[in-house]
């Protein structure tokens, strides 16, 4: 028997012409710049996220009210403890130990100060107030002669910002991966309108449903996992500058060079997660549309 | 086996005009049919709803012994795969060699790359064809890429195939040539529907025929 000739068949597997219906230039530069914004949004989020837990410890007290000499003696300070509790915004009123205070004065005082330490109550709010001030006027009026500090009301606030900023960010995640499918989705259709009589003639041949949205899906998958695994690339020295950026806020000192940015803030856990679930989103979209589409043929 | 039993088809939907109306016929499994009737008779339309391309509007539709109103959609892939169809226009994909054109049924119904290629071979030997595998079909003359149409719709040995004028476009020569490979077919087992307007076709190789007028069915046999 005669040898089967070899052909050339190098489509004979893209039955659809998908390599040119679905361009590898467009798509997957929309989805680079999309996962570049993603990639920042979530490095945001980590961020403000890392800033928040650094914040919350700073304002564990909200209050402290410094108390004048001699309250300690005949009974003035369990008096004064009940009346900074009796104030409703007050959830607990706490008398600091002189060990605590110790150590929080060490790095000015010493191993061994020489005067006298303060007594110092702590307060934990019940809920931030509205106004600090009126609050502190009233824990004045509580423990008359006492030096109320309320800079832990300001860091809540802060800590409340930093959370509103981490829910901006992830929200900003959210509308980047809606607008991918999207843009996903477009491209998906252009490319059925751009080869709906091969579609039609795959059908009418006894293609299923699977098979033509697995088609479509694979080189959706493909393309949108290439971009978004460029976007990420582009992202990591972004990312880096910007941690170089924000080394102050953290107690650090910037590099202030190319070679020196803090590579290890970067993440990078995260940012590798992008480029597959760029390729699953592309893939779940053109799953989705082309097999919407296919419901309209007998 | 082919049965239509009182069908109507309807274009769209609302109050369109039916395309075919009460149109009640039986083919037998192995037979050979012309399709005959001018141009807008509804030869297209009832070779569409015979290929499964269409779904009738009333009526039931029996192909191969399945009554298409009571098939799954997800059924009817299967049922396709055994339905061979000669198109007008050919429909060749035009970014595929002749080979891959060839080769796509049986691609998509799922045949080891190993075994479809000797399959195909064979069929481009059937059509005349064994030198142009390699080709495209913008390369093809009309005649050639008839074949490469038929062998297409030939290649997975279909029970059923249905052409629509596969000679319209061709020469006395090229015309003769399609037919003889479609007698062949129907010699093979295949049952056969062709759809043509050239009497002078028809003239030379007798056989039973269903004459369509207005989308009515007004002749058998």
């Amino acid at each position: 028997m005669a040898r089967p000739p070899r052909v050339r068949r190098s489509r004979g597997r893209d039955p659809l012409g998908l390599r040119r219906a679905l361009s590898d230039r467009l798509l997957p530069a929309l989805v680079a710049a999309m996962a570049l914004l993603a990639a920042m949004a979530l490095a945001g989020a980590q961020g403000a996220a890392e800033l928040t837990s650094r914040w919350e410890a700073g304002a564990a007290a909200a209050v402290t009210v410094q108390l004048p000499p001699g309250v300690a003696s005949g009974g003035r300070l369990e008096r004064a403890l009940a009346a900074l509790e009796a104030l409703p915004e007050v959830a607990e009123a706490q008398l600091m130990s002189e060990a605590q205070m110790q150590a929080l004065l060490r790095p000015w005082l010493g191993e061994a100060p020489a005067v006298a330490l303060p007594l110092v109550i702590e307060l934990r709010l019940a809920e931030l107030p509205a106004s600090p001030e009126a609050l502190a006027g009233r824990i004045a009026a509580a423990v008359p002669g006492g030096v109320v500090e309320s800079h832990g009301v300001w860091v809540a606030r802060l800590v409340a910002l930093a959370r509103s900023l981490q829910a901006v960010a992830l929200a900003a995640l959210v509308l980047v991966a809606g607008i991918a499918a999207a843009v996903v989705a477009v491209a998906v259709r252009a490319g059925i309108a751009a080869r709906r009589a091969a579609i039609a003639l795959l059908h009418d041949m006894g293609a299923t449903d699977a098979d033509i949205a697995g088609r479509f899906a694979g080189r959706a998958g493909l393309l949108v996992g290439t971009g978004a695994l460029l976007g990420t690339l582009l992202a990591a020295p972004v990312l880096a500058g910007f941690a170089d950026l924000a080394a102050p806020l953290l107690g650090q000192v910037p590099a202030g060079s190319l070679a020196g940015l803090p590579w290890e803030s970067v993440p990078w856990g995260a940012l590798a997660l992008l480029p597959l679930l760029g390729a699953a989103l592309g893939w779940l979209t053109a799953q989705a549309t082309v097999r919407r589409w296919l419901r309209r043929l007998p | 086996m082919v049965r239509f039993d009182d069908v109507g088809l309807r274009y769209g939907s609302g109050p369109a005009p039916e395309v075919l109306r009460d149109v009640s016929f039986t083919l037998p499994q192995g037979s050979f049919h012309w399709l005959l009737g001018p141009s807008g008779a509804g030869k297209s339309s009832l070779l569409g709803l015979m290929h499964l391309a269409l779904r009738p509007s009333r009526g039931e539709v029996e192909v191969l012994g399945q009554p298409l109103s009571r098939l799954r959609r997800g059924a009817l892939p299967g049922l396709r795969r055994r339905i061979g169809v000669v198109y007008q226009d050919f429909r060749l994909l035009p970014h595929l060699t002749v080979f891959d054109n060839v080769a796509l049924p049986m691609r998509i119904a799922g045949r080891a790359e190993a075994q479809l290629r000797a399959d195909v071979a064979e069929m481009l030997r059937w059509t005349g064809l064994d030198g142009k595998a390699g080709a495209l079909p913008a390369t093809l003359s009309g005649g050639e890429q008839q074949r490469v149409a038929l062998a297409r719709a030939v290649v997975t040995r279909p029970a059923l195939l249905v052409a629509d004028e596969p000679t319209g476009n061709l020469d006395g020569a090229q015309a003769r040539r399609v037919l003889a490979l479609l007698r062949e077919m129907h010699r093979l087992g295949t049952t056969v529907v062709v759809a043509t307007h050239a009497e002078g076709l028809v003239a030379e190789h007798p056989a039973p025929a269903l004459r369509m007028s207005e989308g009515q069915l007004v002749a058998h046999g």
